[in-house]
């Protein structure tokens, strides 16, 4: 590799030309907020996000101490509650969607060589909705209470069953809190989603067709697409809860005749097709980096393509599978879990095309790596029990206890925050121009690692021991106590690992080695700009030819445009 | 084939697991059925996880292979490896052989989904009208006359002459499940709907279980029990819960007076004692409240300290329960736990 690097100086150096005139100085906190510029708006989004996910992993902690042993009081059900619902709601609401959306805002320009996102200010309008909207959540805290000792925050689990969200089992303002913030939230993911696809369709650079695409740039569009289809249900059900309770319509009013049951296919149109919306830009970070560290061509380009878009479809009919247990009646049970069984072929495909990639390389184990391979036996793991869960039967048993809850925290935490810690060590170099300690990041690894697995794998059993999720405590001599308590420090490995990370992100910052354009050898335009690029990007608009016009660059001899 | 795979998946399960005792001690465990539905989840659940765990053997091993196997060596040139871009035939090998374990695993999914839920009803079940309250379980039994809560009696249910117990289920308030792993998958119960589930039990025992799906403050003491009793047990428990309540109390002044308390408070709101003015029917009925071993819908034994506690603060016991407490001092607690004792 050292070879090849040392004959690519020639990169990012052409594009280090200072602008032509300076803009006036301002001081960084004005720059910050009204700033346009993607870079900017996806590290703010970042950080943002990554503020919230210790917020959300603290209230995690606090459920496993108080699950640690049975019978514990270590805080009230009625503040249990609203643990894991504020826990759930941050976590994908406004953790998942702004982080992957950050790297996304970052990448997307860099990778098709444009300047900027198709609508700059609409970009920031979408991420202060959703800054606001998670400070809206959090204001519940203070201003939620209502008579009669109506809770503070929202106590009505993530994805708020009617009729638990009416007026007369959830007095005060919880819920109409939670229920502002997911619909704001909801209107700036809309619009991001809207961005993305019209800089995608719009603004590439000469000679990036649409299949010559970073893979990254292709799910970003998909899950975008599926944006538009699944968070329209969501917002539509948010404001007729708000009707239902200020103006007296019965939606899911069920003392009124309204319907529980129509409330959960709203959440779950919207809920399922979340779960990919979230996982697709985790296959597009392993897209990008199993390739660069394998020192391969991704194995089957049009195949990843093929599968990300059938991933799409095929998964926004699936959302039923959330409710196998609500009395669907055969014929509707059969057809969800037909559809579901379905989609794990699109997403075997994704996982062989990775072998595939990995096969026949060189694999240098760095510590991006290192995490794509803990996401590579994690996610087929998740993958294996999803299929379990896709069983109704099986899932008559398995829905709504620990069980269930292991499998999509498999998902959340071993797939996609697995991912986003390899795009970290991947992309800060091109953030921040300084690279992240491999030592420390090889410690946040194991540790991360370890701490994972105790308390993910350990989980799935009590499910099987018929222990229920949202419950705030327990009675001893159901065999769930050992578990629980393994399950607990796990966790704590876990928060070790992570102050680790974020140590890592501020101690680099300042005191990092310097990255240079290219620290990778990659072979996407990002990094054929310095690191961090300047504010236009490019100063020439680059044009390609292939698939990885760094590739071409570097291996003029053998250019991949010979072979597409 | 299949009977063959579940017994070695069995054994796998079972021996490789250091902590199997858990398993064998939970009351809860979902393979350890005993009834017909669970056994059939049991089967279905077996082959899944047979075909899963090769799944999960073949690709981890590959994987892991690929990993060690092509990992860069410091010895290793410094060119880099041979780039391959596809091939169409491995894709298509790919995508064909998950279609065909997609097939397969969902027609026998299909028939274990028919064979529940599409079971005829043979005319000498048990019927019982379930209905899930915050935090609280009530039975109607309406071919029989009964009316109790949180401990379920049913008879169990020879497989050579089978007479199964039928659920229909509703909800008073939110969404609740009964969920009962050794007898059958959760069901949930949803106001405004009516679901039905059914139990067939062959051998006599207690079976736990507990509310699965999130219904407010006390979600998590929101017991189960299910009593399966020989046909002669059942049919005496049904004469004694037939009855009315006892209605002279002869020699125990205590309970006379505390009948009188609790006919002379707000208790009757809410809770029904049969052949009395108390007629309400928000909480459970409490005609024959003394023959069950638990209050509180499960948590709590049914001791008089205990049943004395619940009544003069529900709360510390039960946090967030929707009983209030009646602010009664001493004397009247005395009473009124003594006449509740009465309640055989």
């Amino acid at each position: 590799m050292a070879t090849v690097t040392q004959g690519m100086g020639a990169i990012g150096q052409t594009d280090q030309t200072p602008p032509a005139t300076q803009p006036p100085r301002q001081s960084v906190i004005h720059e910050w907020l009204t700033t346009v510029d993607h870079k900017k708006i996806g590290i703010m989004y970042i950080v943002y996000a990554l503020l919230f996910l210790v917020v959300g992993g603290f209230q995690a902690l606090l459920m496993r101490i108080q699950l640690a042993i049975p019978d514990n009081h270590f805080v009230s059900p009625q503040i249990f509650n609203r643990l894991f619902t504020m826990h759930g709601t941050t976590m994908v609401f406004f953790v998942g969607v702004p982080i992957l959306f950050g790297f996304g805002n970052y990448l997307i320009p860099l990778m098709i060589g444009a300047r900027d996102m198709a609508f700059p200010r609409l970009n920031a309008f979408s991420f202060w909705l959703s800054a606001f909207g998670g400070l809206l959540l959090y204001f519940s805290y203070f201003a939620g209470s209502g008579l009669y000792g109506a809770g503070s925050a929202p106590d009505v689990g993530w994805f708020a069953y009617a009729p638990l969200t009416a007026k007369v089992f959830s007095p005060g303002h919880s819920t109409d809190y939670w229920t502002l913030s997911v619909l704001m939230s909801g209107i700036g993911t809309t619009a991001t989603a809207i961005n993305i696809v019209a800089t995608v369709l719009c603004m590439r650079c000469k000679g990036m067709t649409l299949t010559r695409m970073p893979l990254l740039v292709w799910l970003y569009l998909v899950s975008s697409c599926m944006i538009f289809v699944a968070v329209s249900p969501l917002s539509a059900a948010q404001i007729m809860l708000c009707i239902d309770r200020y103006l007296g319509a019965h939606f899911f009013d069920t003392q009124a005749g309204g319907s529980a049951v129509l409330w959960m296919h709203f959440f779950w149109i919207f809920g399922h097709p979340e779960v990919y919306i979230l996982i697709l830009p985790a296959f597009a970070f392993m897209n990008e980096i199993i390739p660069v560290f394998s020192r391969k061509a991704i194995f089957g380009y049009p195949a990843m393509v093929a599968a990300s878009v059938g991933i799409g479809f095929v998964s926004l009919s699936v959302w039923a599978h959330h409710m196998f247990t609500v009395g669907m009646g055969p014929v509707g049970n059969t057809f969800f879990v037909f559809a579901t069984m379905v989609v794990s072929v699109p997403t075997g495909i994704k996982m062989f095309n990775w072998l595939a990639t990995i096969w026949g390389g060189k694999v240098v184990y760095k510590v991006p790596m290192m995490f794509a391979a803990g996401f590579l036996f994690q996610f087929l793991i998740a993958g294996l029990t999803g299929i379990m869960l896709s069983a109704a039967p099986f899932d008559w048993q398995l829905s709504a206890s620990y069980f269930v809850v292991a499998h999509f925290h498999y998902v959340l935490v071993g797939g996609i925050l697995f991912s986003l810690f390899a795009a970290f060590y991947y992309w800060y170099p091109k953030m921040t121009g300084r690279m992240l300690s491999e030592k420390l990041g090889k410690w946040h690894f194991w540790l991360f690692l370890i701490g994972f697995h105790v308390t993910f794998d350990l989980m799935h059993v009590p499910g099987l021991l018929g222990m229920p999720r949202r419950i705030y405590t327990y009675e001893a001599g159901r065999g769930w106590e050992i578990w629980n308590l393994l399950v607990g420090v796990g966790a704590l490995i876990q928060t070790v690992g992570t102050l680790i990370f974020v140590y890592n992100l501020i101690h680099s910052y300042f005191r990092g080695k310097e990255a240079g354009p290219d620290p990778w050898d990659a072979w996407t335009l990002e990094w054929f700009t310095s690191s961090p690029p300047p504010a236009y990007n490019f100063a020439i608009e680059p044009t390609v030819g292939s698939r990885r016009p760094l590739w071409d660059l570097k291996h003029p001899e053998d250019p991949d445009s010979s072979y597409e | 084939m299949i009977a063959t795979l579940c017994k070695i998946a069995k054994f796998v399960t079972l021996v490789s697991l250091p902590a199997a005792s858990a398993f064998a001690s939970s009351p809860t465990n979902i393979f350890d059925s005993a009834a017909s539905p669970a056994r059939s989840i049991f089967s279905l659940s077996m082959l899944v996880l047979s075909v899963t765990l090769v799944i999960f053997l073949v690709v981890g091993g590959l994987l892991l292979y690929a990993m060690v196997r092509f990992r860069h060596r410091s010895h290793d040139s410094e060119h880099e490896p041979a780039q391959i871009y596809g091939s169409n035939q491995i894709e298509l090998s790919w995508t064909v052989i998950p279609i065909l374990i997609v097939v397969m695993l969902f027609l026998s999914t299909t028939r274990v989904i028919l064979e529940t839920e599409a079971a005829p009803k043979p005319s000498n079940s048990v019927d019982v009208k379930v209905i899930g309250h915050q935090f609280w379980w009530e039975y109607r039994y309406p071919k029989l006359g009964i009316v109790t809560a949180n401990e379920l009696h049913i008879p169990i249910s020879d497989p050579k002459n089978p007479t199964p117990t039928y659920l229909e289920m509703s909800s008073a308030d939110t969404d609740h499940s009964f969920w009962v792993p050794r007898l059958a998958g959760k069901t949930d119960l949803i106001p405004n709907r009516i679901n039905t589930m059914w139990i067939d039990p062959p051998a006599p025992g207690l079976y736990l279980g507990q509310c699965a799906q999130y219904c407010g403050a006390q979600h998590a003491k929101m017991l189960l029990r299910v009593y399966a009793q020989s046909p002669e047990d059942f049919a005496a428990w049904v004469k004694q819960q037939q009855q009315p309540a006892q209605a002279d109390l002869p020699g125990n002044a205590l309970a006379e007076e505390g009948r009188t308390v609790f006919l002379h408070s707000a208790c009757i709101n809410c809770h029904t004692v049969s052949g009395t003015a108390a007629t309400g029917r928000f909480g459970p009925d409490l005609t024959h409240l003394a023959s069950r071993d638990t209050i509180a819908s499960g948590p709590v034994q049914n001791t008089p300290q205990n049943l004395r506690q619940w009544i003069a603060d529900p709360n510390v016991l039960k946090p967030g329960s929707l009983m209030p407490s009646m602010h009664l001092n001493d004397r009247e607690l005395d009473a009124i736990t003594a006449y509740l004792d009465t309640l055989h």
